[in-house]
């Protein structure tokens, strides 16, 4: 199983060695965490086409060479924007869709090889619960049908698979007597994510990719599923794969983040080190640009300017230098790597600044001391 | 320019007891039951709510935006010289566009995609200003450069679908500036956007206001959003102003259960390993409000003797700032919210 593990090891930069115990919250266990989900140079294209013939005139690098472990028992956070390729990741990891090259291995047996895990079962422990909790619910079936149907499917009697269903309503706090024989459009947007969740867990899986499961929610509805998702997570010995776009929800929930820009990851690790000390120039402006809940500390510059570009045919270099304050000659020369990944307690990033060979005037500082630095300049 | 002093000091929007019910064969829904505020110009009042809260049904009011078939609307509304509430259907249109207009949340949607940019922004100053095309595409393109768009010139020529998110919001945005509007109304415009895109066009509605002097009506469920960009905060529930006031009183030292509820329950660093200090259950059926207070059975501070008896009528805490909660005085002063609302401002930061 370790040589699933192995990641390319793109750059020759040391990963600073973090104690594991260290910042504040260490993730829970240790080293020996196990991996549950190993993914190696995942990649997907689709083709634009277009032209008088309309032939193919590019690719949009929806996800585009992605390695990354997560490790039972932890929430691994997806943070980016809207095209960044977030939710293709997702789809690519339950085989809702193929991907062009790369491998997946759950775990330890990898997903879809001749004698690796089949479909059948990587999706009886892979569930996933999405955004939109109205059009991810039978609409003609009552909640309690929908949430048995996944049992059903795999084989468990009629009555059997029924008792399962109305457990969980009770577990995800809808009491099922009253909320089992209602239909989706009889229910709020709080309770059908909850139904959602249900029927998620139906398989019993090890494992939940969660793709902006709580985006569409209001405030205070937000907060009991987040409180419900961690309560869940305890008793039931899950492993979270968190795809949002809220950075302060990822925060609170995250053990692990991934921030992720045009189909590539730029940066990874545990969640203090990115949220305290950004490696990456777009994380940094990222978190810069959380509004804070108090008047008297608003932002007067915007962190960013212009829109992420068209993620069709992108430029070679690195992705991000358009918007970059500082980009050079090497950042457009040469694509920077995601640097070595060692371990759960790794931060690595996807810059030249944080690469001290590569040659850019800050190499060796993080794009938080840069900004720092520039701040103070 | 120069305001003769009457204008100055009267507000720019009055509402008095704004009601708005929707009749249907099966129900009837009370979407707005008894809203009163001022907006006054060159002044920001954020709407904040949850969805259902009857906070985008008031600002579509203020435009009179309802299929008259099923709605009934009662109370008044001031809008500059107009009445919103008498002037015709004629007139109306008149003061859509030019007097007030509106960004609503989906650029998508709300742009026509079958004319470029530069057609919709043009559309709209020869409806209100008769100028003659090229004129309009002239001003047109000083709208774009306006609301910051890059390569504007290439733009004006560009569909919606060909625009990013955030260019197409900009291009509304321009749009709804095209007459000058003296009242902007904002429906949730930077949701749908990215982060990084959101603060930029927030900045840029900030900065076109106070260089406009315009009155801006912008309805959000953010309270990020708010404090960024108010100078007053309307905190709706259930169709009610819970709590208004300044956007430093109403954040800072809120004083309705609701308020320091949804500030205890936006996720903003919390602990990690702590639940959040979320409200329990859900928004009432508007369809089925009961007596008394609409949120008290959610308040963890209700008092069954109380507030399930009589709707709570609203309370002047300082002047210019009003709550409607029978406890409001007690909770403001109460040390122990203070002490966790000074919580919740540190870990703002």
């Amino acid at each position: 199983m370790d040589a699933q593990l192995a990641m390319p090891a793109a750059a020759h930069f040391d990963a600073p060695a973090i104690p594991e115990t260290g910042g504040g919250k260490a993730p829970r266990g240790s080293a020996a965490m196990p991996p549950m989900l190993v993914v190696k140079n995942l990649k997907k294209y689709f083709p634009v086409k277009g032209g008088l013939l309309n032939r193919k005139v590019g690719n949009v690098h929806a996800v585009d060479d992605i390695s990354f472990t997560v490790f039972k028992g932890e929430t691994l956070g997806v943070v980016g924007e809207s095209g960044c390729g977030k939710s293709t990741l997702a789809r690519l990891l339950m085989y809702l869709m193929q991907p062009d090259s790369g491998e997946v291995a759950f775990g330890g047996r990898a997903v879809g090889a001749k004698d690796g895990l089949p479909l059948r079962d990587l999706r009886r422990n892979l569930q996933m619960v999405f955004q939109d909790s109205y059009s991810s619910l039978n609409p003609r079936l009552p909640v309690e049908a929908s949430v048995a149907y996944g049992p059903r499917v795999h084989g468990t009697s009629a009555a059997k698979a029924r008792e399962t269903a109305r457990g969980l309503l009770g577990k995800v706090g809808l009491r099922p007597e009253l909320f089992g024989p209602r239909y989706p459009h009889e229910l709020s947007g709080g309770q059908k994510q909850r139904v959602n969740i249900a029927r998620a867990l139906a398989l019993a899986p090890k494992m939940l990719i969660l793709d902006e499961a709580v985006s569409a929610l209001d405030k205070s509805v937000e907060a009991q599923v987040l409180n419900l998702l961690r309560q869940l997570k305890r008793e039931f010995d899950l492993t979270y794969l968190f795809i949002s776009h809220d950075l302060n929800v990822v925060q609170y929930i995250s053990d692990r983040v991934m921030v992720m820009y045009l189909g590539q990851v730029v940066e990874m690790g545990p969640v203090d080190q990115i949220y305290n000390g950004p490696k990456h120039p777009y994380t940094a402006a990222l978190l810069k640009s959380r509004l804070a809940m108090d008047p008297d500390d608003k932002i007067v510059t915007p962190p960013l300017t212009g829109d992420p570009p068209n993620p069709i045919n992108p430029a070679p270099g690195c992705r991000f230098r358009s918007r970059c304050q500082f980009a050079e000659a090497i950042c457009e020369a040469k694509a920077p790597a995601l640097g070595a990944w060692a371990n759960r307690a790794s931060h690595v990033a996807a810059c030249h600044m944080a690469d001290p060979q590569s040659g850019h005037t800050r190499a060796g500082t993080s794009a938080h001391d840069a900004l720092a630095e520039e701040a103070a300049r | 320019m120069t305001i003769p002093t009457e204008q100055a000091t009267r507000p720019l929007v009055e509402v008095r007891d704004l009601s708005v019910r929707f009749e249907t064969r099966d129900r009837t829904v009370h979407a707005v039951n008894g809203v009163s505020f001022d907006v006054m110009r060159g002044e920001v009042l954020c709407i904040i709510g949850e969805s259902g809260s009857g906070k985008s049904v008031t600002m579509r009011a203020l435009m009179r935006l309802f299929s008259s078939r099923i709605t009934r609307v009662s109370g008044d509304i001031r809008v500059a010289e107009h009445d919103i509430m008498a002037v015709s259907e004629r007139q109306l249109s008149d003061i859509r566009g030019s007097t007030i207009s509106m960004v609503f949340q989906e650029p998508m949607t709300a742009l026509d995609p079958t004319y470029t940019i530069g057609d919709q922004i043009a559309e709209t100053i020869v409806r209100h200003q008769h100028c003659s095309h090229a004129e309009a595409a002239a001003k047109a393109l000083d709208l774009l450069q306006l609301v910051k768009v890059p390569n504007a010139e290439r733009r004006l020529k560009a569909y919606p679908h060909e625009l990013s998110g955030g260019l197409r919001q900009r291009a509304m945005i321009a749009v709804a500036l095209s007459c000058r509007p003296k009242l902007l109304l904002a429906d949730e415009p930077t949701t749908a956007l990215d982060a990084t895109v959101q603060i930029q066009v927030l900045l840029l509605l900030r900065k076109l206001q106070q260089e406009l002097g315009m009155g801006v009506i912008f309805v959000t469920h953010d309270l990020g959003v708010a404090a960024q960009i108010a100078d007053k905060v309307a905190v709706m529930y259930a169709g009610r102003i819970v709590e208004y006031g300044s956007v430093r009183d109403v954040l800072l030292r809120p004083s309705h259960p609701y308020t320091i509820g949804m500030l205890a329950s936006t996720v903003h660093g919390q602990e990690r390993d702590k639940d959040i200090d979320a409200i329990p259950g859900t928004p009432p059926d508007m369809s089925r409000l009961a007596e008394g207070c609409n949120f008290a059975p959610r308040c963890r501070f209700a008092e069954a003797s109380l507030c399930t008896k009589a709707s709570p009528p609203p309370v002047s805490l300082s002047p210019g700032r009003e709550t409607r909660c029978f406890r409001a005085a007690e909770l403001l002063t109460r040390p122990a919210l203070v002490v966790s609302q000074s919580e919740v401002v540190a870990h703002a930061g």
